[in-house]
């Protein structure tokens, strides 16, 4: 038998999900697949494309800047995973106990989120060189500069949003199983890695994906603070990508390849993530 | 009930409809016939948009045809006319220069019928794709190292310099002496430094790998007597290169290893506010450093001497900004863009706002027949230089931007200390070279 709700869903569905339908169409399907067709063309503007095959790709490839932007990228990518989870993780543990205050902080945490990525790196962009400017350099001295820069930045930004999907996570944990194994006699360690961390699994898997995904497609950030200065040494892919494509006339072919080329790069690399992580979830 | 339920339902996803789709219009301006055409400016000038919208109020309260004008800075200029010319209501008109101008070949009109290429001092000024008329110069800028003259009278009354006028600086050792002189001194003159930062960041790299580069590429053009680009460079003039760029290094305000985030605004106001005594910039530039601590009267403009033989008679470096027409706009648009053209050249409102509100040196007969000519004290030094029959040092294509930008980032390396001359020198002839290659 068919539900209320269930009859008005038959009749109703197409005036409700076909808009949004249509502008994934448009906003999305269009776009990727005229992206891979243009990464096969040379091209000036994107409605004078002539079909060239997959000479785009070969230079893409046969490019050093773009191989290094890729190795910065992935060095980016782990190191800020490792940092954002590990802290995000302990200050939603610490949070979830019982603090003074702990809302205010939990807000506070969360709050470098609220701010668009742009503004975040001119203000950190005065917040480095203003420190720097005590040794006579300034952030874009050097790409290593530039990379922990990002990297502080990035970290400031992500852990407060981290924190939230893991406190939503602690929260929800089964204060049974705790209980059992404080009647069992685990010490604190012991509850934290043997029961508490396999149960937040499923956290984990969400923050990982977010943090690797986002740590492979950060952009505005990396724009604001060095533009991938000096030499587009601290220069990570998205950037690359973007300045191929815009910074020099028939090389626009050549950025959209890298772009296809990314994409996989983080289709493959987030799939992997996603498959090892919920492998290892259990349930209580 | 059930009605009322239907209508707030069809109303619910109707709202939907439109907010997906809100981002999918199309925009006109207001005031103007569409029968007449429309005029749709793409400028890389964002300092004077201002000016431009006014000049296009005018000329549509004047000719009843639309005109929409947007700006795009040096950094960005190529992203947006890659990303305006591809819609379908694309620029009619667009500014282009020598260095890129090679890269939009297939949307040139032919503007050799146009009143405004008629009316140039110089034809040969134009930028010919193959034979036709791809672009029209129509504002003629100066640069060179623009000094302050009353930090420099200070210089020239002070009891240890060597130098006492300034008709005595006309080549490199001569500036160099002045140069290291006040940076020794800098305390007694009151300032930081000699020369204002030359920052690297994305707003004043142009400054160094291209406008400065021009110089020793003006020589090498000049040697091989010609004026069209060639294959290679010989980096004969790397040397008196490097000089005038070690002494913006070391009589700095500003430490080498801090260049790479120092800013086109921080050398401005280093210069505006009189802590530096130099500055290496163009006519473009005034409106930045006018009405501050620096008058206008006490703006002089100095030759990018580099030790050059025969440098005494160098004048200041020339360049120009150009119009081109977009070949595919629709008829109508394209004859209403001429009309804008003819518009600038003969009406007198347009001409006082091009002299007078945007201070442009314009390369046409009728300006200069008509009185028009404009007060930047940066375009007003050159009158002394051309009196004295100086030779311009004209800007001759370089093979890219990406060459521009390479060498820049080079010399940048170069100033830190993180980088070698050698590399300076590989960026600017094997560079020349790889570039040359890509872009025939």
């Amino acid at each position: 038998m068919i539900s209320m709700a269930g009859k008005s869903i038959r009749r109703w569905w197409a005036l409700f999900a076909l808009p949004t339908f249509a502008a994934f169409i448009i906003g999305f399907v269009v776009p990727f697949v005229m992206g891979i067709y243009l990464s096969l063309c040379k091209f000036s503007t994107v409605t004078d494309a002539k079909f060239i095959g997959f000479s785009n790709y070969s230079k893409a490839l046969a490019d050093p800047e773009f191989w290094h932007a890729m190795w910065y990228t992935i060095a980016f990518t782990i190191i800020t995973t490792l940092i954002v989870n590990i802290i995000a993780f302990s200050v939603a543990y610490m949070l979830t106990k019982a603090i003074h205050g702990a809302t205010i902080f939990r807000s506070i945490f969360f709050m470098p989120n609220l701010i668009g990525g742009i503004i975040l790196g001119y203000v950190w962009l005065l917040l480095l060189n203003g420190v720097l400017a005590k040794w006579g350099r300034s952030i874009t001295y050097s790409g290593t500069y530039g990379f922990w820069g990002m990297v502080m930045l990035y970290c400031w930004q992500q852990i407060g949003y981290m924190m939230i999907i893991y406190i939503a996570g602690l929260q929800a944990l089964p204060g049974d199983v705790i209980e059992a194994a404080h009647v069992d006699g685990a010490n604190g360690r012991q509850t934290l890695f043997d029961v508490t961390l396999p149960l937040m699994m499923p956290s984990i898997t969400v923050c990982t994906f977010l943090t690797i995904t986002n740590g492979f497609k950060m952009f505005d950030q990396n724009l604001a603070l060095t533009n991938g200065a000096p030499s587009n040494k601290s220069e990570l892919l998205a950037l690359n990508i973007y300045r191929t494509f815009y910074g020099r006339a028939g090389f626009e072919g050549v950025g959209q390849a890298k772009a296809v080329i990314f994409f996989i790069i983080v289709a493959v690399i987030a799939v992997i993530q996603n498959r090892l992580t919920t492998s290892r979830e259990v349930a209580a | 009930m059930k009605k009322v339920m239907k209508a707030v339902a069809l109303a619910a996803a109707a709202a939907m409809c439109v907010g997906t789709f809100a981002g999918c219009g199309s925009s006109s301006s207001s005031g103007a016939s569409s029968d007449k055409g429309h005029v749709y400016f793409l400028s890389g000038k964002p300092e004077q948009l201002d000016q431009f919208k006014q000049l296009g109020k005018e000329f549509t309260k004047d000719t009843g045809i639309g005109f929409d004008v947007t700006a795009a800075s040096f950094d960005n200029g190529q992203q947006t006319l890659k990303s305006e010319l591809a819609k379908s209501e694309a620029p009619t008109l667009f500014d282009v220069d020598n260095n890129n101008f090679l890269d939009w070949t297939s949307y040139y009109d032919d503007m050799s019928d146009t009143n405004m290429y008629k009316d140039l001092n110089h034809q040969e000024y134009a930028l010919k794709d193959g034979q036709k008329i791809g672009a029209v110069p129509y504002v003629q800028e100066r640069y060179g190292i623009i000094y302050n003259k009353a930090l420099l009278k200070k210089y020239f009354d002070a009891k240890w310099s060597s130098i006492k006028s300034i008709d005595k600086i006309d080549n490199f050792k001569a500036l160099k002496t002045v140069a290291d002189e006040i940076q020794d001194h800098k305390g007694d003159i009151g300032v930081k430094g000699a020369f204002s930062s030359a920052g690297f960041d994305s707003s004043s790299i142009k400054r160094f790998g291209d406008q400065l580069a021009h110089i020793p590429v003006y020589y090498e053009y000049h040697d091989m007597k010609t004026t069209t680009e060639p294959a290679t460079v010989t980096g004969k003039y790397m040397p008196n290169f490097k000089n005038i760029f070690d002494l913006y290094l070391k009589d700095s305000t500003t430490p080498p290893s801090q260049l790479s985030s120092a800013t086109m605004d921080d050398s401005n106001s280093e210069f505006s506010l009189g802590d530096a005594v130099f500055l290496q910039n163009g006519s473009w530039g005034y409106s930045q450093i006018k009405d501050q601590q620096v008058l206008d009267k006490d703006i002089g403009v100095l030759p990018i001497y580099m030790g050059v033989p025969g440098e005494e008679k160098q004048g200041l470096t020339v360049s120009f900004l150009y119009f081109a027409v977009n070949k595919n706009s629709s008829a109508k648009d394209k004859k209403a863009t001429r009309q804008f053209l003819d518009y600038i050249l003969k009406n007198d409102k347009a001409r006082k706002i091009f002299t007078d509100d945007m201070g442009f040196e314009t390369p046409f007969k009728s300006y200069a027949k008509a009185g028009y000519k404009t007060k930047n004290p940066i375009q007003r030094a050159n009158d002394a230089y051309a009196k004295a029959g100086d030779y311009d040092t004209v800007i001759y294509p370089l093979p890219s931007q990406q060459w521009a930008q390479s060498l820049g980032n080079a010399m940048l390396e170069y100033a830190q200390g993180t980088g070698s001359w050698a590399k300076v020198t590989s960026a600017f002839v094997d560079g020349w070279a790889k570039e040359y290659k890509s872009t025939h």
